[in-house]
């Protein structure tokens, strides 16, 4: 009842304050970072893990781990003939085929009579083809939806992880990290 | 209904992506178990994994076709004997601490696990002058 | 034509509640009659006028107005005139203006009846809630305007979202505002105290009937928000921790604690400093979880889309009112002495015990749901959900809700467990043996813990009427023994079902057999059927329970909706007095079979009958105050008529 009470823990009256302020100060942050709305592989820099997947079309070879080692790095991309931005993609795969880079694909969910209708629209810049229709390998090496395609270098290791469709400026930066696996 | 709002944004905008995905759910989307006890242990395991593309929803309330892809991952998996918090600890290898609805205790998240027993010592040390030792004022 | 007249009604009530806050502020300075009496009447203009603007707009949704932005964006001239009228609501610009009525509303009907407060008090407090209001009106006009005007109109609206078109939804969002902005009465009352440091039983008297009303407005709100997710979302899933969810929640958990809390101050003149502070937070959640949801910056992904101009917008006037209440809080709590002391053993003790609880469990939440922001801006990435927020809320809300059983036996003051022991021998018992049978069953720890809880509880909660005659119980006791009980049912509810659900998936022809439970579900056909803005395939099950006759027939449908295009789940739901089948029909899987999803849920249903006791028990509460407060005010005009009389 008396002031000597509230003196010995007048700083308590200040930290509803103090924690209001810390609270501002994150929802600032939040409000201007960048909006990072996808979620990243923690798989870079690990070896690719083992699989084995069946042809997903006759005219190309089926897809295992072991077709990633050796020779130059790879590119590994995962589409399906039913999503959008992989059609999108199309053109920008070609051009990296076109520049030496040998591409395995994995198809997700997919049909052979499906993807036979999608090369013939848009082209076939894969080499492999693995098909996977349970999403076994997307939760192997982290990958959250289609399109994405991975930097996999000689000795089997994942490099680099590109979330979403490659854009057409997006190509140089596909084949700088593509180099930079070289070493 | 917020949430429900959420979710309803969250297949808007998936929509157009599983627009023409025709394959039949993955064999243990939407089946259960045989034994009831490894199915217990599965949907116990479901319930606190995020799924990837609605992302605020757990897998085991999720009609995504990479939640039911999950799920059927997950089940299999525990059908082979594995370990649930095995499977927990391989996602969380692949796709980082946010795949999981259960933060491990760890240097960044000790705060969380710290916070209950910092609101009990506030507590009482704001309270224990309110109390009248021995008499009644 | 409609909509600048409903542009002009928010601009005027928006200048009245700044003459109300310059009429307000003045007259505190000085004393200036004039000014003074000025400052009720226009608060009650002022929430007219926001009264009128919202009308204008419920009109404009009515008519689908397609030259008004908010319309074409939100509405459709092919939706049926329920969700039309509820589409005025269901979006930002719309809800913003429902938030401002409110508040205008709340403030206008305070000035209206409010005669107990020392006037000081009473301008201080209608001061601050015009400050309050502005913010909003000034959000509204700058930067969410409803009534912009699309020059030329569009041919055709763009539909509310199917999952929005649902009864329930349509009402559920108002409710949860009335609420959230019904509690910023409280915090107006706090500053005014604050300013005028009058803190005192009478001004814990006319403070208590706000917080119940906002309260029982927010358990509702929370209830139905609860059951429709559960029947909507086709999972049976009644609570996912959301941050969302956890939106709603915190002012409620806030203004459960200043419900108790406010009752030791009204009634021992204790805990002043601390009502206050409540007061204070109890509307800061209400703005915090508003903002956290608008601002899109929680919900992660696929949300409300980040709009770092409304939001930095709401995020200023979070920093003025919550920053400049507990700046003022922390300046004069200091001379705000706290009052009569009290031994543990106490009405007043369990109150504290209520009020630290509650006010922890706020904390968890608070902190579970920002934890996800302040680790990424640590660089990393984290999900908080059940497996934290479950048992960590445990740890606080079971020891608070065993208290709750002695609690309300207690004298205030000081008493002894001694005396009140023995009555507590019954729920013990129940306790003991629901423990024993949960331990026997091997069903998981929290859920053993609560039923055995709620089994107590259920006794233990009546014994404040026990030994009384019945017609003489006063009605806030009534509410109060109904809320509490509530509390034991929907935590009966909610350990049953978590303890008990039974789930099949299965994938059945037309003809076959599935079972679930005690249930035989046999589905009897799949059928096309046509709504007015959608199609749908519906399932029809037959429903056996045991050995009993008749089957139960449910159907369950998958809905395509055309405006805008999307599918959704419809559940079907079947209620006994032990629990509810859920069922819902999925895709059509290989071979002509169908996937079913079917769930059996003993007690689910208390859940919400729990949280509808609970709100039923603050409407008892409510009306047994204001009776009370409206014969005081009679009798005191008597004796003030009297004595003028004698004067003469």
């Amino acid at each position: 009842m008396s002031q000597v009470d509230t003196k010995g823990r007048r700083w308590t009256l200040w930290l509803p304050l103090g924690l209001f302020v810390g609270f501002v100060v994150l929802v600032l942050f939040g409000l201007f970072r960048p909006a990072e709305r996808t979620v990243e592989s923690a798989m870079i820099g690990k070896p690719l893990p083992a699989f084995d997947l069946k042809a997903a079309v006759p005219d190309r070879p089926a897809l295992k781990s072991s077709d990633f080692s050796g020779g130059n790095p790879r590119l590994l991309n995962i589409f399906a003939s039913w999503c959008l931005p992989c059609a999108a993609e199309a053109p920008q795969l070609e051009a990296l085929r076109r520049a030496g880079v040998e591409i395995h694909g994995v198809a997700i969910r997919d049909t052979p009579g499906d993807l036979a209708v999608f090369f013939a629209k848009y082209g076939n810049p894969y080499s492999r083809i693995g098909a996977d229709n349970v999403s076994a390998i997307q939760f192997a090496i982290g990958s959250s939806g289609v399109p994405e395609s991975f930097v996999i270098d000689a000795r089997g290791v994942i490099r680099y992880q590109h979330i979403g469709d490659i854009r057409a400026d997006q190509v140089p930066l596909i084949l700088a990290k593509l180099k930079e696996a070289e070493r | 209904m917020m949430r429900v709002l959420l979710a309803a944004l969250a297949l808007v905008l998936a929509g157009p992506v599983h627009a023409q995905d025709k394959l039949p759910p993955a064999p243990y989307a939407y089946r259960q178990l045989d034994d009831p006890a490894q199915e217990a242990r599965a949907k116990a395991l479901m319930d606190t994994l995020r799924c990837l593309q609605c992302q605020g929803q757990a897998i085991s309330d999720s009609d995504a076709p990479i939640a039911g892809d999950m799920r059927n991952q997950v089940r299999l998996r525990i059908a082979q004997g594995e370990d649930p918090e095995a499977i927990r600890a391989w996602l969380i290898e692949r796709y980082g601490s946010y795949v999981s609805y259960k933060p491990k205790v760890d240097a960044l998240t000790w705060p969380l696990f710290a916070a209950p027993l910092a609101f009990l010592t506030l507590a009482v040390i704001v309270l224990r002058k309110r109390f009248a030792k021995g008499r009644v004022a | 034509m409609i909509a600048n007249f409903g542009l002009a009604a928010l601009w005027l009530a928006a200048a009245l509640a700044t003459l109300q806050l310059v009429a307000g502020g003045l007259s505190l300075r000085r004393e200036t009659p004039a000014l003074a009496g000025l400052v009720r009447p226009v608060a009650i203009a002022q929430g007219l006028l926001a009264a009128v603007a919202f009308a204008a707009l419920i009109v404009l949704f009515w008519q689908t107005d397609l030259s008004v932005k908010l319309v074409a964006t939100n509405s459709h001239s092919a939706k049926p005139l329920l969700y039309k009228i509820a589409g005025a609501w269901g979006n930002h610009e719309g809800s913003m203006l429902l938030w401002v009525t409110i508040m205008g509303l709340a403030g206008g009907f305070v000035a209206l009846v409010e005669r107990r407060l020392p006037e000081p008090t009473m301008l201080a407090t209608l001061a601050a809630q015009a400050f309050v209001s502005i913010g909003f009106y000034a959000f509204l006009l700058m930067a969410s305007n409803p009534f912009e005007r699309l020059d030329p109109p569009v041919a055709e609206g763009q539909g509310l979202n199917p999952l929005l078109q649902d009864p329930g939804l349509a009402f559920h969002p108002p409710t949860l505002y009335i609420g959230y902005v019904g509690l910023s009465i409280a915090f107006s009352f706090a500053v005014g105290a604050l300013i005028t440091r009058e803190v005192s039983p009478a001004f814990a008297r006319a403070m208590r009937p706000w917080v119940l009303g906002a309260w029982i407005f927010l358990t509702l709100g929370i209830t139905a928000g609860s059951y429709w997710a559960y029947y909507e979302l086709g999972w049976g899933g009644w609570w996912f921790w959301d941050p969302v969810e956890n939106a709603s929640l915190m002012p409620w958990l806030a203004a459960t604690a200043l419900l108790h809390s406010v009752s030791v101050l009204a009634s021992r003149n204790a805990l002043r400093a601390w009502t206050v502070m409540l007061g204070v937070v109890a509307f800061s959640m209400s703005m915090v979880g508003t903002f956290l949801v608008r601002s899109g910056i929680l919900t992660s992904v696929h949300a409300f889309a980040v709009d770092p101009t409304r939001g930095s917008f709401i995020l200023a006037l979070l920093a003025i009112y919550i920053g400049g209440a507990l700046l003022l809080f922390a300046l004069r709590a200091a001379t705000v002495t706290e009052g009569q002391r009290f031994a543990v053993t106490s009405r007043e003790g369990a109150l504290v015990f209520n009020n630290v609880m509650l006010s922890a469990t706020l904390g968890i939440v608070l902190i579970g749901t920002l934890y996800p922001l302040l680790a990424e801006a640590m660089g990393s990435k984290v999900s908080v959900g059940p497996p934290y927020f479950n048992p960590m809320g445990a740890v606080f809300v079971l020891p608070m809700l065993a208290v709750m059983a002695v609690g309300p036996l207690l004298r205030w003051r000081r008493d002894a467990m001694a005396r009140i022991g023995k009555r507590l021998i019954v729920p013990g018992v129940l306790a003991l043996t629901a423990f024993g049978v949960m331990v026997a069953l091997g069903t998981g720890l929290l859920p053993a813990l609560g039923l055995t809880l709620a089994a107590g509880l259920l006794v233990a909660t009546l014994l404040p009427l026990a030994g009384r005659r019945l017609r003489t119980v006063t009605l806030p006791l009534w509410g109060m023994v109904l809320a509490h009980f509530g509390v034991a049912v929907s935590l009966f509810g909610m350990a049953a079902d978590s303890a008990f659900t039974q789930e099949r998936l299965v994938a059945a022809r037309v003809g076959e057999i599935a079972s679930v439970g005690p249930w035989q579900v046999r589905l009897q056909s799949i059928m096309p059927v046509a709504g007015p803005n959608w199609t749908a395939l519906e399932g029809t099950l037959a429903a056996s329970y045991g050995d009993d006759g008749t089957p139960a027939i449910l159907r369950t449908q998958s809905r395509s909706f055309w405006a805008p295009v999307q599918q959704t789940n419809e559940s079907a739901l079947h209620t006994r007095w032990n629990g509810q089948l859920y069922a819902v029909l999925g895709e059509e899987a290989e071979g002509g079979r169908w996937q079913l999803r079917l769930w059996w849920k003993p007690f689910v249903t208390l859940i919400w009958l729990g949280g509808l006791l609970i709100g039923l028990g603050g409407l008892l509460a409510l009306l047994g105050r204001v009776a009370s407060d409206l014969r005081r005010l009679v009798a005191i005009d008597k004796i003030a008529y009297r004595r003028e009389r004698q004067g003469r």
